[in-house]
């Protein structure tokens, strides 16, 4: 009796490991493959027979001195960066102000307000990118940064602004009225009591600004032609993989590197970016 | 009394902002008016451009347009092209929505145990979610090459099968849709995973202990007792994982460029080439246009669940 309940707990754990074994690497072999290819030499990955999971020649760093000397590599991270950091300013400025005012200052309106501007992050690119070509092409952004800097916070600031509401309703109240006896302003508590206790979520803000920007796709394609004005999501992908020739260990090593950091970064404050997603489904 | 003077003073030297900024029905507004402002002229309005661009002969080039009424819907709904797209999303997004989900319910259960190396687990299947959707399909791209893919050249191994066998994955029709399915399963595993492993940590352990005591078994359970607890949140997941499907075109247009003969186009992709590549913005922006009823009735579905949990 003990002995079979042992040996069924113990068939329990292997069915459990090899679940989590299987989905485990489904998920990360591509990311695994990819470093595996950013040493290879194009001769071992490009002769048929050869067992791909070993190096069959020794390891190299060819291809990384390709992605970073040869490519505009360098300068697509810089860009993405650039507009990053740009789109994270102006997401602050509105966001910030936006989620408080809805979770303090409106009322019944005001919610449903809230889910509105959650529902507008719903509304894809893919029905938007036509008409805004046509607007970018109009206000001369077309195939500048600039054109991306005024479009990523059309869907960075209502996801931002849906997370920080949460955030600021879980906050006392109390502590701004205190202020406010104390002869602040509503506005002056907001700014001296509220902000400085609410840097974890404004930093939970950043980093997801920051991926988002880092994510996308469609309206860096739709806008962007020059080479040297890409982001690394589009340049990598239309750039790199042009032509017959595929440079695989070199384009290997531009996706691992431009994933794996941001994942790991981003990985830090994914309980908050779903409990935005869950909203009220869950008590 | 003087005190009450100064202030007054203050507030007059303030100016009428200051005095704006003190009242609460004013502060709120004028603090969310810049973001609604935001959203409405670049959501709203392309999306009402897109509407009406879809009446429209515009293209890239024009300067002017003229109004076609709905020949442009008319013109597309009959073609094989459309057609085809068309089906090809539906297919697309309800394949992928149904493999994601029921893998999502079992892994979200394998993962609700505790188990040594669970944060490493965590990270390594949050990553095709977190990392650039773009360059993780560019993975892909390299795992189902038609020469070297490592797919291929374990199964050749394994003796399953030879070079006359060789699949192409991105070459045929039906492997390409596979393919594509499946990499965009790869993509939204993990945020539904993550979605439904909220929900089952949000079930209060005493149901759990009590459907033990009771004697239930592991599947009923899971069948009784978990699923029906966790629906709500599994429709949340279903509600976003069929949007980010419906609307994606990215795994596609970097696998297979909606190709071998238009076999894995989608609603998407086809409006991108119509549209940006062709230049017809007109035609483009109506077959755009067919993603909304869909959006429209997630967004639907969502405000009733978003109300009825807050009754609840």
């Amino acid at each position: 009796m003990a002995a079979g309940t042992r040996l069924r707990r113990a068939a329990g754990h292997g069915g459990h490991w090899s679940v989590i074994g299987v989905f485990t690497l489904f998920s990360a072999f591509p990311f695994y493959w990819m470093l595996i290819t950013t040493f290879k030499r194009t001769g071992d990955l490009m002769k048929r027979g050869n067992n791909p999971f070993i190096y069959n020649e020794p390891p190299t760093l060819e291809n990384l001195r390709v992605l970073f000397f040869d490519t505009l590599y360098v300068r697509w991270l810089g860009n993405t960066l650039l507009v990053g950091v740009l789109v994270v300013v102006i997401t602050l400025l509105l966001a910030v102000p936006a989620g408080y005012a809805l979770a303090r200052l409106t009322g019944r309106w005001g919610e449903q307000l809230g889910i509105g501007i959650f529902l507008t992050y719903l509304v894809p690119p893919t029905l938007l990118f036509i008409p805004m070509s046509r607007v970018i092409g109009d206000l001369g952004l077309q195939d500048s940064l600039w054109s991306l800097v005024l479009v990523y916070p059309s869907f960075t600031v209502p996801f931002c602004t849906w997370l920080l509401m949460g955030f600021f309703k879980a906050i006392p109240p109390d502590l701004e009225e205190a202020a406010m006896i104390d002869g602040e302003s509503r506005l002056g508590a907001f700014v001296k009591i509220v902000i400085p206790i609410s840097v974890a979520g404004i930093l939970t803000v950043v980093i997801f600004t920051l991926t988002l920007v880092m994510q996308e796709f469609v309206y860096a394609l739709t806008f962007i032609s020059s080479v040297s004005q890409f982001t690394v999501s589009v340049g990598v992908p239309t750039f790199l993989v042009r032509g017959d020739v595929y440079f695989w260990g070199s384009l290997m090593a531009g996706c691992f590197i431009a994933s794996v950091p941001v994942a790991v970064l981003y990985n830090f404050f994914v309980d908050r970016f779903i409990a935005g997603f869950t909203v009220g489904a869950i008590k | 009394m003087a005190t009450q003077e100064l202030q007054v003073e203050d507030r007059a030297r303030g100016g009428w902002f200051a005095s704006l900024v003190d009242r609460p029905e004013w502060l709120g507004p004028l603090m969310i008016g810049p973001a609604v402002l935001y959203i409405v002229l670049l959501v709203g309005l392309p999306f009402f451009l897109a509407l009406y661009y879809s009446l429209t002969d515009i293209t890239a080039g024009s300067r002017t347009l003229g109004f076609v009424g709905l020949r442009h819907f008319t013109d597309i709904i009959g073609t094989t092209k459309f057609q085809t797209a068309l089906k090809n999303t539906f297919i697309f997004a309800v394949g992928s929505q149904v493999v994601v989900i029921v893998l999502a319910s079992i892994l979200a259960l394998a993962m609700q145990r505790d188990f040594r190396g669970k944060w490493l687990v965590r990270f390594l299947i949050l990553l095709p979610w977190v990392a650039p959707i773009s360059l993780g399909t560019i993975g892909w791209l390299w795992i189902f090459d038609s020469v070297y893919s490592v797919i291929n050249w374990t199964l050749e191994a394994l003796g399953l099968i030879t070079q006359d066998t060789w699949p192409m994955w991105l070459g045929k029709p039906y492997l390409a849709m596979i393919s594509v399915v499946g990499v965009h399963v790869w993509r939204l595993l993990p945020l539904a995973t993550v979605i439904l492993l909220a929900g089952l940590s949000s079930i209060p352990q005493d149901i759990h202990d009590a459907a033990q005591v009771d004697g239930a078994s592991f599947w009923r359970h899971l069948v009784q007792i978990t699923l029906p607890l966790i629906r709500p949140i599994m429709l949340v997941a279903t509600l976003f994982g069929v949007v980010f499907a419906f609307t994606d075109m990215i795994v596609i247009f970097v696998l297979t460029r909606g190709g071998p003969y238009d076999t894995t186009q989608v609603l998407a992709t086809l409006a991108f080439f119509t549209g940006i590549q062709g230049g017809d913005l007109g035609e483009g922006a109506a077959i755009a246009v067919f993603l909304f009823p869909l959006l429209l009735a997630v967004a639907v579905v969502f405000l009733r669940v978003a109300r009825r949990s807050e009754v609840v």
